[in-house]
């Protein structure tokens, strides 16, 4: 063995290189095939009914958000917004695999995840009409979500930057030795950025609970995977940084689910970060300023999104359980979507924030060019007409 | 020379009162990393005078001297250290911080002491470490990060003005970012042009952000605790000159305020802003100015983010003249930022235009000479004072 201090590895006299990728490429773990339908020789995790029938309800209610409120961007009633379809499945049955103490760090197509967690479809749509109730007072885009009280943390946009936060905290998880972990999720696109590389490394050096998981959805805006990364896909990379990590079918609900309850285990009592690479598709465009057919067929669209959809998979699976029926679907879907236009029709009437909330939280108390701003700015106010005041 | 030095104030957040205590007069060491010089007269008299007390007498005669001398980068540990041992939840990250004790010795023996968890050694990435300091301060920690040169900080930019300064904005309150962001900067002895940034120029704009530079053992102690207590994130800059300046500072613990500028010498003349390193400097013109009978009132503003305008403004309204001497460059550093302010607020009390030395717009050569004549020097501040004093400009 030849003891260098940067590796102990035996020596050999034939020179041979890596090849830049294995035979195979990593092999995928699912559970339920295409229509939802156990595989021979799976280990189905305990999912009740109740968990599975909940599970199921986010989805079909994350699904319903997202269309009708994607219409409402068309409709010019919001500015902005970004749907979650195709990952419904992802984002429900990861989040159902952790407990409300784990710390999220999402990049910002996790809404499912924050549904699970228990903000409503009021809370949501306040944010996306940046009213007065919204928890972040008006001051971040659409769907840039945050909770302080449901462990999930307010989006960023730029890409990947929340995946040193999620070690940070998971560092601090560590020191104050909680039964707990921080997640992180990201996208191919953001397997690309430094901070990927950083805060997988800083997590496997340091030991650091965090749970990183990247929803590989075939797309990072236009640019598709096969231009992304010339590797086979991000698992890979998880033994470069010696971290444990696994492939998982994003789109099968209960692959997600024991992935992830068995990654968290794995964390919290080892304290070891886990990669978690989910396949997946980006059914919707990347967002209301994204027009996909541009870079893509609509029939590999159409495809994804009825064939291959997750939510419907997964429904499969509870009706071969008899825990789901016909009429069940109808109400679930009807009922959802009265709640989700209620609840925006209730947003979309609600003040705007004062511009008594334009200036505060800047820092903890307000120094003094902020209230001069403020002063300036309440004179130019109350001197112009009422279209330059705020509600 | 003598100087006053201001009471500390009790609390952190921006406060309005000062006063002198004559008790603390001591003085200064100026520049290069030059040793005090103190006044040793009562040396033999410090010692005890009985090997027991008897009954009824007072247990030792007063000390000589109270208080203690220490460098610049000790008064920082000694800060960090009294902080860590004070809250469990502070810590600190950077690279080399934790069994080397840091490349400036500000975190010397803080890891055998609180642990390596507490003092965490980082892989070489700027950008994830702080990243790494915002969402564990996010999450209830109070985070140090150590820039090993402030210019490297440049590489997390990105996490310092999209999060530490904004996600407390952003989340509507939610989530504060209690991180103190710290490192040697400046323009050191022929570093090269990458070493010897002034980050106080490119940060100054991000709102949420707290921006403090110390300059002497007293003040560096005082500010490296408040900004460890203060729940917005601040910048704390330390000048890669200074750090082996020496003086006597109290053995009691003292907080300073990060929103107060320090009054280094009362005049009526001129008013001459000034901070860090070129602290010094003015100092040193001063001596000269003072021997040509000028009186200079010169103020170490401290405080880069928000700029303490009541001291600053009292003190042009009584001299109507003011002189910025700063590190930064020309274009967009601090001096420009204050000359505004000093404009929008001041400007009835003003004989003439607030004048600004600055360094040259150009990155720091690596030939000594050159490098002396982009920063600032002593004769030009003497002969800007004289000038501005006789009326010529």
């Amino acid at each position: 063995m030849l003891d260098f201090p940067g590796a102990k590895a035996a020596f050999t006299s034939r020179m041979e290189f890596i090849s830049p990728n294995a035979a195979e490429a990593v092999p995928c773990f699912r559970i339920l095939d295409d229509l939802g339908r156990a595989l021979d020789g799976s280990d189905i995790p305990e999912v009740d009914s109740s968990l599975a029938v909940k599970m199921y309800h986010t989805m079909v209610r994350l699904q319903t958000f997202d269309s009708i409120f994607y219409e409402a961007q068309r409709q010019g009633r919001i500015s902005f917004y970004l749907t979650n379809i195709g990952e419904e499945a992802l984002n429900v049955a990861s989040a159902a695999a952790l407990t409300k103490d784990d710390v999220v760090f999402p990049q910002y197509r996790e809404h499912g995840v924050l549904m699970w967690r228990g903000f409503t479809l009021d809370e949501f749509a306040n944010q996306c009409f940046s009213n007065e109730a919204g928890h972040g007072k008006g001051r971040q885009m659409p769907i840039h979500y945050g909770s302080e009280k449901l462990n999930y943390f307010t989006i960023s946009s730029p890409i990947a930057t929340q995946l040193p936060h999620a070690v940070g905290a998971a560092y601090g998880l560590k020191m104050d030795r909680k039964n707990a972990c921080a997640v992180t999720y990201f996208g191919d696109g953001g397997s690309s950025e430094g901070d990927f590389h950083a805060a997988c490394n800083f997590a496997a050096v340091l030991e650091a609970p965090v749970l990183f998981v990247c929803r590989n959805n075939g797309y990072a805006i236009s640019t598709p995977a096969c231009e992304q990364y010339k590797g086979d896909g991000i698992v890979v990379r998880g033994r470069g940084y010696g971290m444990t990590s696994i492939r998982v079918d994003g789109n099968d609900a209960l692959a997600v689910f024991k992935a992830v309850s068995a990654a968290r285990k794995l964390a919290v009592e080892q304290s070891k970060p886990v990669l978690i690479e989910a396949m997946t598709y980006r059914v919707g465009h990347h967002s209301t300023s994204d027009d996909s057919t541009k870079y893509r067929s609509g029939e590999e669209i159409a495809h994804w999104r009825s064939v291959r959809d997750p939510v419907l998979r997964f429904r499969r699976w509870l009706e071969s359980n008899a825990w789901w029926s016909v009429e069940d679907e109808k109400e679930l879907r009807g009922a959802a979507r009265k709640e989700v236009i209620s609840a925006m029709n209730q947003a979309e009437k609600k003040n705007k924030p004062p511009l008594s909330e334009l200036f505060t939280d800047v820092y903890d108390t307000l120094p003094r060019n902020l209230l001069e701003q403020e002063a300036t700015l309440r004179d130019t106010v109350s001197k112009n007409p009422p279209s330059l005041a705020p509600h | 020379m003598a100087q006053k030095v201001l009471v500390p104030c009790s609390s952190s957040s921006s406060c309005g009162k000062v006063q002198f205590s004559p008790s603390r007069v001591h003085t200064q060491a100026i520049a290069f990393g030059g040793e005090l010089s103190q006044s040793s007269s009562r040396k033999n008299k410090s010692l005890a005078l009985k090997a027991v007390a008897a009954k009824g007498e007072t247990s030792a005669p007063v000390t000589a001297k109270s208080g203690h001398e220490i460098l610049l980068f000790d008064a920082l540990r000694e800060g960090l250290e009294e902080e860590m041992a004070r809250d469990p939840t502070v810590c600190v990250m950077g690279e080399d911080v934790g069994h080397y004790g840091g490349s400036y010795k500000v975190t010397k023996g803080l890891a055998e002491k609180f642990g390596d968890l507490r003092v965490l050694d980082t892989p070489i990435c700027e950008n994830s470490f702080t990243g790494m300091g915002i969402g564990a301060a996010m999450t209830g920690l109070r985070t140090v990060v150590e820039g090993m040169n402030m210019g490297f900080l440049l590489l997390a930019y990105n996490q310092i003005s999209n999060n530490a300064g904004m996600l407390h904005y952003t989340s509507g309150g939610q989530f504060k970012i209690p991180v103190v962001i710290r490192g040697p900067g400046g323009v050191g002895k022929q570093l090269g042009a990458e070493h010897s940034q002034r980050l106080e120029s490119y940060f100054q704009s991000v709102p949420g952000l707290q921006m403090v530079a110390c300059s002497t053992p007293y003040n560096a102690k005082g500010l490296m605790k408040a900004a460890i207590r203060s729940d917005n994130p601040v910048i704390l800059y330390e000048h890669v000159l200074l750090y082996n300046l020496k003086e006597r500072i109290p053995d009691e613990e003292y907080v300073l305020c990060l929103e107060e500028a320090e009054l280094v010498r009362p005049g009526k003349d001129i008013t001459i802003l000034t901070y860090s390193r070129m602290r010094h400097f003015v100092l040193q013109a001063a001596k000269t100015l003072v021997e040509r009978g000028y009186d200079p009132e010169i103020i170490d503003i401290r405080s880069l983010k928000p700029f303490d305008l009541f001291t600053i403004g009292n003190s042009i309204k009584k001299t109507h003249k003011v002189l910025i001497v700063e590190e930064c460059m020309r274009t967009g550093g601090i001096g420009a930022s204050l000359r505004a302010a000093i404009v929008d607020n001041f400007w009835d009390f003003l004989d003439g235009r607030p004048e600004c030395l600055s360094s040259q717009d150009v990155p720091t050569p690596y030939a000594a000479t050159l490098e002396d004549a982009t920063v600032v020097q002593p004769a030009q501040i003497i002969v800007k004072v004289e000038q501005m004093l006789q009326g010529l400009i």
